[in-house]
């Protein structure tokens, strides 16, 4: 239970700061859930890097089949992606993902900690 | 205690975030590129996004509606003429922003505030910006915004276009922001009406910029007069004018060269010192072509007019399809992203296209300072005191760069010990008169032609075109058919202005410009059609200096296919203006299959010299000729004149026409002996040299399966920043140099166009890009395919009683 409300909560906080702030907010967002709800280190990583996988990459896909992959096909050229849009969202959900989760692992250790 | 790992895994994190936002890989942090709620992700338009809106600003004086069709032309309804140009500037730059920021900074020599000092292994502080601002963009584009602004018709125009830009710029927040911003990592800034002037300054540049004073004064240096005249003929033996037979004239204005010349300037071989090159040459093949017909060579009965002009093929396109009306006029056509107006296009009444008339407008002056200050220069014998401009250049990641040019009576020095162009270069100080630095109002032309009734109106209306002076070519539904080859030129004597002029004495100035009303003209001709395509306006009966330079074979084509042709149907212009007969490859290859010497070809070399052979002359996607052709004659040149060229140490090679013609007069043409080998080389020599130079290369793309001329060719149409993941490679498209369908690798036809001036305007036309500047929008690149094939679209003059026609998808309401 605890997992699947750190999850929603991870992916609410980082999509609201996500729209007024830096894209690093996702971090502080993760952050502050993992530390006011605590969960062991290993399930905190988890709920920040699944939570953020699910929505940069859910809303990166959803962007990408609106725009029939238009852009992602072309920026995953400029990028090292062989021009694969999959690769792209998979590549947008990965870097949330890793970020998010890091920062997730800090908020539990530092609950912990006290 | 979990102090460590909380210290390692917080370090971890801080590690990934700075990482991550990191400028220094890329020109943006990745973390934000990919953020799909603020980085490139929001570029990426849903397909069936609803452009719909309702908008009010205070700027606005009354009511403006504009629907976009299928293609995403819009076509704008205003009450009043400048709320048109308001909302014209906004659809630009909702459109185009960035390109239009781009193009205009690029202009004014500040890429490097942009992209940094270097792309790539290209020097952008010394071979873009400084060559820029030294021959004076700026300085030109600050002198005809005065004029521009002067004028309240044109001043209106453009403060309406200006505020229209920065209401959409105003509107923007960072996730709208254009991709390429993103991508570089910086912010657009306000548009003025600088911005425009520079813009009109970008194009003077591209279409009035070319000339070879440093390469002819070199060559000068080297050959005597006789060589050097045929070598640089003024007049191609095959030439067909624009205006066939223009009876003689008395000139009012009478030029004559300096009494010094001789000694001073007509220095045929008597100097071997290496002169600078220059860093930047406009493209040799800016062109076009246009033609009118009268109704009397048309099925309707009514004129058709014709343009393509050719220009670099970039996207996004420098073109933006519109169709404006207004209680005033009602304009359809391509418009600069940059500047209001429609450009080539058609109203109500009448259609206007235009082709460079590439005169050359730009001439060099020696410099002799006082002393290493630069503060006074010899004059007529006095030492005059120069004036300085300082160039504030700003580098990303580095100080600023101050430039300081010296301006002289003749214009800037821009080539000095401070500046070579990055080139080798002697000690000499060159300042450079350009017809472009003259203020002039090239904004008041589209202003007028927008709402040109007839030829009277048409004629007013470029006489306000000076520099780039442009063949602009005129239909109207009266039946008046027309040419002017317009600008304001300067008259000159026999080669003034061919080399490098003494900077010393005042008569080496140009001595007055050609009166408007000499300029070379055709008013409905008995021929029943006006046509240009860049060759010699003018026979020699003209009684000014016109220069050399100029491509001859597109021209020859045009008028004879125009000759012969009856009852046209717009049906049939489609089909001229794409049209790949080479008519160079005709007139070459006679000669050329006359002086093989075919006994001593091997197996390789025969095959592709019989490809040249049994070709059809017709340069189309699969041949094969066009390509064998193309190499042979490049290799040829090669052959023939890099000796020359080496000699004379000048890039600049004699055109292809002096070749040609010089083989075709006299099969032992002098040049074909390399000076540097003991024997006598012939005409066969040289050919079967050429041929063996070529096949490796044609043996290559043979075995690699691009043999046939699309892929042997690889026309491109390329993104400004030339990342080709934003650019369309590989377009299956003939033709090329010296044909109509002028598309070349990364150069051609950038809107082919097509009116029937019948009581109901029929008109086709595309280009070869797409209405949105947006890599992420399917509209990016939508009219490429149809370009490259040869198709058009019917271009739709919508009524505003049509506005629940099928054929519009969105409306764009505008209001106070």
């Amino acid at each position: 239970m605890k997992f699947i409300v750190s999850l929603l909560l991870t992916a609410l906080l980082s999509f609201v700061a996500g729209l007024y702030i830096n894209w690093w907010s996702i971090a502080l967002a993760a952050f502050i859930v993992a530390l006011c709800i605590h969960q062991k280190p290993g399930k905190a990583f988890l709920t920040g890097f699944l939570a953020l996988f699910l929505l940069w990459g859910g809303l990166a896909w959803c962007i990408d089949s609106r725009n029939d992959s238009v852009l992602s096909h072309r920026i995953a050229q400029l990028l090292p992606f062989g021009g694969s849009s999959f690769l792209m969202i998979l590549a947008t959900g990965l870097l949330a993902a890793l970020v998010a989760g890091f920062a997730s692992l800090s908020g539990s250790y530092l609950r912990k900690s006290r | 205690m979990r102090i460590v790992p909380f210290i390692i895994s917080s370090l971890v994190t801080v590690s990934l975030v700075v990482v991550l936002d990191t400028r220094l890989v890329l020109k943006a942090p990745l973390g934000q590129l990919l953020s799909p709620q603020q980085g490139v992700w929001q570029n990426a338009e849903p397909s069936d996004l609803n452009y719909n809106e309702d908008l009010s600003f205070a700027a606005l004086k009354g009511k403006g509606d504009v629907y976009f069709d299928d293609r995403l032309v819009p076509h704008v309804f205003a009450d009043n003429e400048n709320d048109a140009y308001f909302i014209q500037g906004f659809l630009h730059a909702k459109f185009r922003l960035w390109q239009m920021e781009f193009q205009t900074n690029v202009a004014a020599g500040r890429l490097c505030e942009i992209m940094g000092q270097q792309l790539g292994d290209v020097d952008l502080l010394n071979k873009v910006d400084r060559y820029f601002r030294r021959l004076g963009m700026g300085y030109a584009a600050e002198k005809s915004l005065v004029i521009m602004e002067a004028d309240p018709a044109t001043k209106a125009m453009c403060d309406a276009y200006t505020a229209g830009v920065n209401a959409y710029i105003s509107s923007l927040n960072q996730s709208q922001l254009p991709l390429e911003y993103k991508l570089l990592g910086y912010q657009p800034e306000a548009w003025t009406n600088l911005k425009t002037a520079l813009f009109i300054k970008y194009m003077a540049l591209d279409l009035a910029g070319a000339e070879n004073d440093f390469e002819y004064t070199a060559a000068r240096n080297i050959l005597s007069r006789l060589d050097f005249e045929k070598l640089n003929p003024l007049r191609p033996d095959s030439l067909d004018p624009i205006i066939p037979k223009d009876s003689a004239f008395v000139p009012t204005i009478k030029v004559k060269a300096p009494a010094s010349a001789d000694s001073l300037y007509f220095t045929y071989g008597k100097d071997s010192s290496s002169l600078p090159t220059e860093a930047y040459k406009p493209d040799k093949s800016n062109g076009s072509n246009n033609w009118a017909v009268s109704g009397r060579k048309t099925k309707s009965g009514y004129p058709i007019l014709c343009s393509d002009p050719h220009l670099g093929l970039n996207l996004p396109s420098l073109w933006y399809e519109m169709q404006i009306e207004t209680p005033q006029y009602n304009a359809y056509g391509v418009s600069f992203p940059c500047a209001p107006g429609i450009v080539i296009g058609f109203n109500d009444h009448c259609a206007f296209g235009v082709t460079n008339a590439g005169r050359d407008v730009r001439d060099y002056y020696s410099i002799r300072f006082k002393d290493d200050t630069h503060t006074s220069y010899l004059y007529n014998g006095e030492w005059k005191t120069t004036e300085f401009r300082y160039e504030h250049i700003k580098i990303k990641g580095k100080p600023d760069f101050i430039d300081t040019v010296a301006y002289t009576v003749w214009g800037p020095v821009m080539f000095d010990n401070n500046y070579s162009g990055g080139r080798t270069r002697d000690s000499g100080n060159y300042a450079v008169r350009w017809k472009a630095h003259d203020p002039s109002n090239e904004m008041k032309m589209f202003y007028l032609l927008d709402r040109a009734q007839n030829y009277n109106d048409y004629l007013e209306a470029i006489k306000n075109l000076h520099t780039p002076g442009q063949n602009c070519a005129f239909a109207c539904k009266d039946g008046d058919i027309a040419m002017w080859c317009q600008g304001e030129f300067p008259a000159k004597w026999r080669r003034q202005g061919d080399f490098i002029m003494p900077g010393t004495d005042s008569s080496y100035q140009w001595q007055g410009m050609i009166p408007q009303q000499e300029n070379p003209h055709m008013v409905n001709p008995e021929r029943g059609f006006v046509s240009s395509a860049n060759q010699l306006p003018v026979d020699t009966s003209y009684p000014y200096y016109i220069g050399g330079s100029f491509p001859n074979y597109r021209g020859i084509t045009i008028n004879r296919r125009l000759d012969k042709m009856e009852d046209i149907t717009p049906q049939d212009m489609m089909q001229l203006q794409t049209d790949n007969y080479n008519v160079f490859a005709e007139m070459a290859r006679p000669v050329l299959l006359k002086n093989m010497p075919e006994t001593k070809l091997n197996d390789d070399e025969r095959k592709y010299w019989n490809i040249f052979k049994t070709w059809n002359l017709r340069s189309d996607t699969a041949e094969k000729g066009p390509s064998v052709f193309a190499t042979v004659w490049d290799s040829l040149e090669q052959v023939v004149w890099k000796d020359e060229a080496d000699l004379t140490h000048s890039a600049y090679w004699p055109y292809a026409s002096t070749l040609l013609e010089g083989i075709l007069r006299d099969s032992a043409y002098k040049y074909l002996d390399n000076i540097n080998t003991p024997q006598k080389e012939t005409l066969a020599d040289d050919l079967l040299a050429a041929l063996k130079k070529a096949t490796p290369v044609l043996k290559k793309a043979d075995d690699d399966g691009r043999l046939a001329w699309a892929k042997f060719k690889a026309t491109k149409v390329q993104h400004l920043t030339r990342l080709p993941a934003l650019s369309r490679l590989d377009l299956p498209i003939g033709g090329g140099v010296h044909i109509i369908n002028a598309a070349k690798k990364d150069h051609g036809p950038s809107w082919r166009m097509i009116v029937s001036l019948t009581p109901q305007t029929e008109a086709y036309g595309v280009y070869p890009g797409g209405q949105s500047g947006n890599p992420g929008s399917k509209y990016y690149d939508t009219f490429i395919d149809s370009w490259a094939n040869g198709s058009y679209y019917p271009l739709w003059v919508m009524k505003k009683e049509e506005a629940m026609d099928k054929r519009v998808k969105f409306k764009m309401s505008f209001s106070k």
